[in-house]
């Protein structure tokens, strides 16, 4: 990667993105199309070395923002650039510079967290042994015992699949992380450790941070600005101490929250 | 460069992973392909015994190529919706290496493990039929399955294409496809006694010219220089499946990008 590119103020930029979704049922003879509209024009500037959270219901267009930033998916309208660079015209630059924790942790479950992070490892090109190392030495921090590492993913809990996920995506260095739902799931030591570790991981690998949650407290904790998507538009972009200011009339994140969505997003979680 | 040919080692390398960890599967498989292959050759023993030992090894050519060429064909096909199974997709694919590295790591373990599983077949031929076959000439025989690899790649590549475009029915489709190849190529008995309608398409698969000259450089013991043909042209069609296969494939990635397709399990 050039220089001039990495010293962008700017780690990421998303101007007017817009995406669509069509779904094709049929009743009888007849097609029919359905159009969802996942994300509206939304605009997004994240300066480097800044932890943005976004926060939004089941549904909002979280995830979806996300796959367009990390290359999965491809935008309809709009441009979304990662250090200066535009993700579909130099998508192999951009790909070395992110990388993604998903809520499902992308794993072979039959193959050991070892094995998987092999395969990690040999995609961006990192050697195997120094793989090895780095991986057993995050995962310690990560409160993991090293005889984990031989263990079919299958075998380990979610929480430890979840850790797996961020040290192989630690492994790469990359600058920008984007981090969807990862403490979804978690029991609260494990959940605690892993922001522990983010917040660890942003302190000494100058990353910039992405990371889209349900957990107000988490948000709240770890952000320095948070973004509230409703509907696949943002409807508040700030820091957690202004959103509860201006919109939480000082009862908190949640409170907030519930105004600018008109939703109660603990009871949404519940409901599912 | 470097990192490219460590990414499709990766690849190669977290394959042969997995057939570790399905060892029992595996096994499973491997044994009912011998006996497959067994009891296919077990027909040419119910002829008169002036024709037995040609019927069985023009059988046995049959299975262990159809062996070969289905594994390559299944493996490459496959990809695509194993990752998805697996949940593994996005991760593989928003690395930062060439497509073209991801898919010839494929084909590479494709060739690999067709190759291992089509011995181990054929280990268990020789043992039960005790067949010889003087005449053959084995290095035009391995010229022609050397020229069949490409062409069974590219088909591989488009048939690896129909779960990037449809999540639920691209995997059966790509079953039908091998089912189609399987009985127009005359694995087990000339083309020529198949409909002509049907004939049609065993001309469009390069399993019917892969099979035809083997068995001429395996039975009726056929110069290599008379198998230099077939296999050229064989390869010929790789350089043109292959390139068409990668085109399709990439545009289908771009499509399955562009309407959200590529994460869904199902």
């Amino acid at each position: 990667m050039d220089t001039e590119a990495f010293n962008q103020t700017l780690a990421l930029e998303c101007h007017h993105i817009w995406k669509v979704f069509s779904n094709t049922s049929r009743n009888g003879w007849h097609r029919i199309i359905t159009k969802t509209e996942a994300v509206r024009g939304i605009d997004l500037k994240v300066p480097r070395h800044q932890i943005l959270g976004i926060l939004g219901p089941n549904g909002s267009g979280k995830s979806t923002l996300i796959r367009m930033m990390a290359t999965l998916l491809i935008p309809d309208q709009g441009t979304i650039s990662v250090f200066g660079m535009d993700v579909l015209r130099h998508r192999m630059e951009v790909r070395r510079l992110i990388n993604r924790v998903s809520v499902e942790a992308s794993f072979f479950k039959k193959l050991t967290a070892r094995e998987n992070l092999a395969y990690a490892a040999g995609l961006y090109g990192v050697p195997n042994l120094r793989a090895q190392q780095e991986a057993t030495r995050i995962l310690e921090r990560l409160g993991m015992p090293k005889t984990k590492l031989v263990v079919p993913l299958e075998n380990l809990s979610r929480g430890q699949q979840q850790k797996i996920a961020i040290a192989r995506a630690l492994l790469t260095s990359p600058t920008l992380m984007l981090l969807d739902e990862p403490t979804t799931g978690l029991d609260p030591t494990s959940r605690r450790e892993v922001q522990d570790f983010i917040l660890q991981v942003r302190a000494e690998h100058d990353a910039t941070i992405l990371i889209s949650t349900h957990d107000m407290q988490e948000a709240e904790r770890l952000c320095d600005r948070i973004a509230i998507i409703d509907q696949g538009k943002f409807v508040a972009n700030d820091s957690p101490g202004e959103l509860i200011r201006l919109w939480g009339e000082n009862h908190g994140l949640e409170h907030a929250f519930f105004r600018l969505t008109g939703r109660d997003l603990i009871n949404e979680q519940e409901s599912l | 460069m470097g990192r490219e040919a460590r990414a499709l080692g990766s690849i190669v390398r977290r394959n042969f992973h997995l057939i570790r960890r399905y060892l029992g599967w595996e096994v499973v498989f491997l044994f009912y392909n011998i006996v497959n292959t067994l009891t296919i050759g077990l027909i040419g023993l119910s002829l008169p015994p002036s024709q037995r030992a040609k019927t069985v090894v023009y059988l046995a050519i049959g299975a262990l190529l159809w062996n070969f060429l289905s594994i390559l064909f299944q493996e490459i096909a496959n990809a695509v919706s194993w990752e998805r199974w697996e949940g593994t997709i996005e991760y593989s694919f928003m690395a930062p290496i060439h497509r073209l590295t991801y898919l010839f790591g494929v084909c590479l373990y494709a060739v690999l493990y067709g190759l291992l599983r089509t011995m181990i077949v054929l280990l268990a031929i020789m043992f039960f039929f005790h067949v010889s076959i003087r005449h053959a000439d084995w290095m035009g025989a391995l010229l022609v399955l050397f020229g069949s690899v490409l062409p069974f790649i590219g088909l591989g590549l488009m048939g690896a294409v129909l779960p990037l475009i449809s999540t639920e029915r691209g995997a059966q489709a790509t079953q039908i496809i091998q089912g189609v190849l399987l009985l127009v190529s005359g694995v087990y008995y000339p083309v020529s006694v198949l409909p002509m309608w049907l004939r049609w398409f065993s001309y469009a698969s390069p399993a019917t010219y892969t099979l035809q000259a083997s068995r001429a450089a395996i039975l009726q013991g056929r110069s290599m220089g008379s198998v230099v043909g077939v296999s050229l042209e064989l390869m010929l069609s790789g350089f043109i499946l292959v390139p068409l296969g990668l085109w399709i494939f990439t545009s289908a990635e771009q499509w399955a990008m562009h309407r959200g397709t590529l994460k869904r399990n199902g």
